[in-house]
């Protein structure tokens, strides 16, 4: 059931965009992928996804493969919020009488229950990124792979949705490939961060978040000025 | 594999493993490793998001639809007076240069010899007919050309090309063809409404943002799904611009053709009407003519795609000007 990428590269034909990725993601872990923006993040969650072909190496992903959030909600404006998601069920082969209530339920799992007939465009940031959540996680599959999926929201509903996907991986226990360029969010959300480096795209670094780390301001704040030190250091490399 | 998603009870259960732990003063660490937001509950969570969610929504303004019923009114009105002004006091020939209330006349007793009638109704017959028949080629020929790379490539200049020439080009090979019968019009109307109508379909499959599709992937859809379920509902808008144009370029065939292609089985339309008032020379009559070719032009544009297309924009939040 885990995610074991094995010495993966990928090019768009010119320069490798990633080189030589190798990690394994464990069943019902949490790992958020750090990098500077063009690093190869989105790429490496596409690659994983089946969206792209990986040029070399090779990605195992569990049988029942990968639900995805996109960066922009990527909702169909022409779908009210409840068939967005019941689309995604017809998709996955639910009978239709069943669709309804399940759809039901997801949508009061991100507390959007009141909103479920408005089409995407009458809903604000937040709730077409939670309706967007609702549909992944209405995907039913064992992998959660999310690309920035928080970064054009303001910071309050961040702050919430942060906690909204902690409480809905704690109880489902996903495992969960989260692509960001906000250390903060990293350490917050991972139980693991990876640091890609930018052209070709590796591993530069790698971090365990101890769960006391997570209640301790203090030490959070040690470990984000950490990362974000040799997140820099990795940019400077490109500076000339 | 993980557990299937929620079910209420599972939320309820969580809400209440929520309440439950949250009177103990400090919750063992390890077991609950969470940010310093981890004391809220479920419930006030729900509420703070219901909270932001109410302040973000905005209540829908309503906009007062007389403007857009009464300047467009207005402003005929005004042209009419002007052209009414001219035709007394500029013109010394009435009948190369009849005003408003002379065409107004010959229009009604147009009306009441049952010309006019005859004419719209035959017209419109025609033209709505030979729409839907260049609907029926030009839709499949579209959805041909979007889903075989090695066809378009092959027919897609072609199609484009046809959609750029004049369909009048086509009246006196359909005369040869076809003699003066109603097969000529169709013919004339087809070649000029297909290309638009199968062009309008590509634009429309071609500019799906390719993020749909990817998420169609992603979904799980097979090609069918791909098509059906997600690249033919966005292509949507496109299509219909492509239609309203298609019968734009029906209508002006339609008249092209029963201008030039007059007498033998054909019956008598519009363009015939215009045609009848230029061979005597009554100017009165080509202009009410043009003037009730116009406004069939608009009537259709008005009562059909304005509201179709309006609907299908406003639906996705498309239609920045449709409450304007
Ligand atoms: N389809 C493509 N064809 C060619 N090059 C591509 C393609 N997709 C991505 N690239 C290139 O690969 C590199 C990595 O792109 P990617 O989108 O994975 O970056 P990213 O880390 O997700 O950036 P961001 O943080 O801005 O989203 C970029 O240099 C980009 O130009
Ligand atoms: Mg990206």
């Amino acid at each position: 059931m885990s995610i074991a990428i094995e010495n993966l590269s990928k090019d768009y034909g010119a320069a490798p965009v990633l080189s030589g990725i190798t990690t394994t993601i464990v069943t019902g872990e949490f790992v958020a992928v750090l990098g500077a923006s063009g690093c190869g993040k989105s790429t490496l969650l596409n690659v994983i996804a089946g969206l792209e072909p990986p040029s070399a190496g090779s990605v195992g992903v569990p049988a029942g493969g990968a639900a995805f959030m996109f960066q922009d909600a990527a909702l169909l404006p022409w779908l009210t919020a409840r068939a967005n998601i019941e689309l995604a069920l017809e998709l996955r082969g639910i009978p239709r009488n069943a669709r309804r209530a399940r759809a039901g339920e997801l949508l009061e799992l991100v507390h959007l229950a009141d909103a479920g007939d408005k089409r995407p465009h009458e809903l604000s940031g937040g709730m077409r990124q939670r309706a967007s959540l609702a549909r992944a996680l209405g995907q039913d599959r064992p992998v959660l792979l999310m690309d920035e999926p928080f970064a054009a929201l303001d910071a309050i509903t961040r702050d919430l949705l942060h906690e909204e996907l902690e409480r809905i991986w704690r109880a489902h226990r996903r495992t969960v490939l989260f692509v960001t360029h906000n250390v903060r969010e990293a350490v917050r959300l991972g139980q693991r961060v990876l640091l890609l480096s930018s052209r070709p795209g590796r591993i530069a670094a790698e971090w365990k978040i101890p769960g006391h780390v997570r209640t301790d301001p203090a030490a959070q704040a040690a470990l984000t000025g950490d990362i974000t030190q040799r997140l820099r250091e990795e940019i400077r490399h490109h500076a000339n | 594999m993980p557990t299937s998603i929620t079910s209420a009870t599972a939320i309820a259960r969580e809400r209440a493993t929520a309440r439950a732990a949250n009177p103990a003063p400090d919750p063992d660490p390890a077991a609950l490793p969470a940010g310093p937001g981890s004391q809220a509950t479920t419930d006030s969570l729900g509420e703070l998001e219901a909270g932001l969610d109410n302040l973000q929504d905005a209540p829908a303004a309503s906009r007062p639809a007389a403007g857009r019923i009464l300047l467009p009114l207005g402003t005929l009105a005004a042209l009419l007076s002007l052209w009414q002004l001219a035709a007394w006091f500029g013109s010394p020939r009435t009948d190369l240069f009849p005003g408003p209330l002379e065409v107004l006349g010959t229009a009604g007793a147009l009306a009441a010899d049952g010309r006019l009638a005859e004419a719209v109704a035959t017209s419109l017959q025609r033209g709505v007919l030979g729409f839907a028949l260049a609907l029926a080629i030009g839709t499949p020929l579209g959805l041909l050309l979007s889903a075989s790379t090695t066809l378009r490539r092959g027919l897609g200049p072609l199609v484009s090309g046809l959609q750029v020439l004049p369909s009048v080009a086509w009246v006196p090979a359909a005369i040869i063809w076809f003699g003066l019968t109603d097969a000529t019009v169709f013919f004339v109307v087809l070649m000029g409404a297909t290309p638009s109508i199968a062009n309008g379909f590509l634009s429309g499959v071609d500019m799906v943002p390719p993020q749909y599709r990817r998420l169609g992937t992603v979904l799980g859809a097979s090609r069918t799904q791909q098509l059906l379920r997600i690249v033919l509902p966005a292509a949507l808008p496109g299509y219909l611009a492509g239609l309203k144009q298609g019968w734009a370029f029906s209508w002006r065939s339609l008249m092209a053709a029963e201008i030039i292609a007059v007498g033998g089985s054909i019956g008598f339309g519009l363009g015939s009407l215009l045609q009848q008032g230029r061979d005597l020379s009554q100017m009165a009559v080509v202009v009410a003519a043009i003037l009730a070719i116009l406004a069939v032009g608009i009537a259709v544009e008005l009562l059909v795609f304005t509201p179709l297309e309006r609907r299908l924009l406003h639906r996705r939040g498309l239609a920045p000007g449709a409450g304007r």
